[in-house]
């Protein structure tokens, strides 16, 4: 595969995976908070094709579950009556990109039945549709994050780098300052200063913000250095001797070389970003229930009977993986597509 | 000399920039830790505004800020209301907890990290570089937390290691070498978890650092002359390629310091991390505060002590005139 082909093919990766969770209303069978007290901490659904009778169904069944006589813990499955999975259900309500209503779920099963594929919370709540749910809020506010942290750092590195003096001495020292920290301290300590509790939507972009904020620093470092060596090239010194303006030496021959840079940049801080969401979110200082983001799903474990009991908790741990290996091969693919750009 | 004194105050700085920028961001801080208690009746208003005159918190910003630095050079680095207590007896036995956790693994990390980094530059082709690449990428994907979380739930599984705190509830009735052994036991888990998050990372910056000093022409000399391939590498190469570790060593600290707050709290080990996690929800900004700096503190030392190992190791910097 030529490269060009390889970036595109890992970025449909990302792209679905982004989709799924922009997607989690029609893909979920149930809402984030529905809850079934009946199943808490149900484990996932077996999926079955042969039935009681020892007949072959095309179409998988799951059976209910019920806790096991004298157990408070364990669930047996209840083989009387089989749930088939059904595709294109109506389920609960939602609204269609904040536009219109629709009921209109992926898959599900009939009433009384629920279909718990990754098992259920301590609410009895599905893991799945959590897991879709919960990827909007970890999945974006790492992209958005890198947005803001990359536009900080554009800015200021640019700024920086192409009009120097002091103020280019004030910016780095500060970045200094930013980089010599240990980044969890620096978000807890920014987000201590911060309100403790406030609702999913503004705990989204508190989070955003302040991660955004603790990230300027390598970036605005990185633009700086291109900034500054194009500066220096023989083509923006004949085009200062024409006359150009500074505004257009800047837009025209030092961003664009700084542009490849920054996009690679940006596929390494994506997942670090993601990181910090899940890290702060599972500290208790992020989004906060009902709201699921991956990390105050994790948060469930530091409950010890969580943690021996219930491995199926762990499932958004491990969603964090593909993710960050898709982006981290794409970080490396872009630093060698722009490398042989710029050699 | 003049290098190290540059250094030192360069660190300094850094210090009173974090200490400057926390108040900065405590002021912005809606509430404090007297708020939470007007929610209390039997607390009357003016008693709150007395704790906080006698805290000081009534005071404008720089005020505030010059006390604490007064509380800092009598070394108590402020005061914590919710325990009543200077903010540096509590922060130090948990400092020097933090300290024993990433130290060890510190030591242990860079221990595995050389020996496998010269390997791996060493054997840079054919399935040792794709193995190693896979490994490191592998390993540089999977998160601290999941990591910390999984090997948790492993360990609590198979019950194969004491989870949780630093020694086992009957310390007291030990043996020296029975505590150190528990304690051994206990620092097992977040030590791992540590190391192998850190690991990777250095891995390829030793294969990288070494590959380049192999390319050497001086190298290629030394080969020539018929020395022994042992003697070539660690006589004559690693020396060379120890200056870019060592600044790496400095800044892998910070890294380090972020992993170890996770494991900290994910395995409850009592340091500098779920104190300041607890300091945050109670509001407690002294101790908030104190946390950070000491943090920041452990940080510059570990880079003073880099900036002194550059110093000893690398001439070019001792005869360099700044």
């Amino acid at each position: 595969m030529s490269h060009d082909r390889r970036i595109w093919a890992i970025a449909a990766v990302l792209i679905f995976f982004h989709a799924a969770a922009i997607f989690a209303d029609f893909l979920a069978p149930y809402d984030f908070a529905a809850q079934d007290r009946g199943m808490a901490f149900a484990p996932p659904a077996r999926l079955h094709f042969v039935d009681n009778t020892g007949v072959f169904h095309l179409r998988p069944f799951v059976y209910g579950i019920k806790l096991r006589q004298g157990s408070l813990t364990e669930y047996q499955e209840d083989r009387s009556r089989p749930f088939p999975i059904r595709f294109f259900v109506t389920g609960e309500p939602y609204r269609v990109l904040g536009l219109w209503n629709s009921r209109l779920r992926c898959f599900g099963v009939d009433e009384p039945g629920r279909i718990l594929l990754m098992g259920g919370d301590g609410f009895g709540r599905d893991v799945f549709s959590r897991l879709l749910y919960g990827g909007r809020v970890s999945l974006f506010s790492g992209l958005l994050a890198a947005g803001l942290s990359l536009g900080i750092g554009l800015f200021l590195g640019a700024f920086s780098g192409f009009y120097g003096g002091w103020l280019d001495d004030i910016i780095m020292r500060v970045s200094e300052v930013f980089l010599a920290l240990p980044w969890i301290y620096l978000l807890l300590a920014l987000r201590a200063f911060l309100p403790l509790r406030v609702d999913p939507a503004d705990a989204f972009f508190l989070l955003v913000g302040v991660i955004g904020f603790v990230g300027w620093a390598r970036p605005a470092r990185l633009v700086r250095g291109v900034v500054l060596s194009a500066r220096e090239r023989t083509f923006v010194l004949a085009a200062r001797g024409f006359g150009a303006s500074n505004s257009y030496l800047l837009r025209r021959h030092a961003l664009p070389p700084a542009l490849g840079v920054l996009l690679t940049q940006a596929a390494l801080l994506v997942p670090q970003y993601i990181l910090a969401e899940v890290t702060l979110s599972f500290l208790g200082l992020g989004v906060a229930d009902p709201v699921p983001s991956w990390g105050n799903m994790l948060a469930d474990l530091q409950q010890y009977h969580v943690l021996t009991s219930y491995w199926w908790m762990l499932i958004p741990g491990f969603a964090l993986l593909p993710v960050f290996l898709a982006y981290y091969v794409l970080a490396n693919l872009l630093h060698q597509r722009v490398k042989s750009l710029v050699l | 000399m003049r290098y190290l004194l540059r250094r030192l105050l360069h660190a300094v700085l850094v210090l009173a920039g974090v200490s400057v920028l926390s108040f900065l961001f405590s002021e912005m801080s809606p509430g404090d830790y007297f708020a939470e208690m007007r929610m209390m009746p039997q607390v009357s208003p003016e008693t709150i505004a007395a704790q906080r005159a006698q805290y000081g918190l009534d005071r404008p910003l720089p005020i505030r800020y010059a006390r604490w630095l007064q509380s800092v050079a009598r070394g108590d680095f402020g005061y914590s209301f919710a325990y009543n207590a200077p903010a540096r007896q509590l922060l130090g036995v948990r400092a020097r907890n933090t300290l024993l956790l990433t130290g060890t693994a510190v030591l242990l990390s860079w221990m595995l990290a050389i020996p496998f980094g010269i390997w791996a530059a060493v054997h840079r082709r054919g399935w040792a570089r794709r193995a190693f690449g896979v490994g490191t990428s592998a390993l540089l994907a999977i998160p601290d937390l999941l990591l910390a979380l999984a090997l948790l739930m492993l360990v609590v599984r198979t019950r194969i290691l004491p989870v949780g705190g630093m020694f086992s509830v009957n310390v007291a009735e030990m043996t020296s070498l029975g505590k150190l052994q528990d304690l051994a036991a206990h620092m097992l888990l977040p030590v791992l978890v540590i190391v192998l998050g850190t690991l990777p990372a250095l891995l390829r910056h030793v294969r990288a650092a070494m590959i380049e000093v192999l390319d050497a022409p001086f190298i290629r000399a030394a080969r020539g002359h018929g020395l022994p391939e042992n003697w070539v590498l660690f006589r004559y190469a690693l020396p060379v390629a120890a200056n870019p570790l060592i600044s790496l060593f400095g800044f892998s600290l910070a890294t380090l310091l972020s992993a170890s707050l996770l494991v900290e709290v994910i395995m409850s080990w009592p340091g500098l991390g779920p104190m300041l996690l607890e300091a945050i929800f109670a509001r407690d900004l002294y101790l908030v505060i104190g946390a950070v700096v000491f943090s920041t503190l452990f940080l510059l030392a570990g880079n003073l002590v880099a900036d002194l190992l550059l110093y000893a190791a690398d001439p070019r910097i001792r005869t360099e005139k700044a």
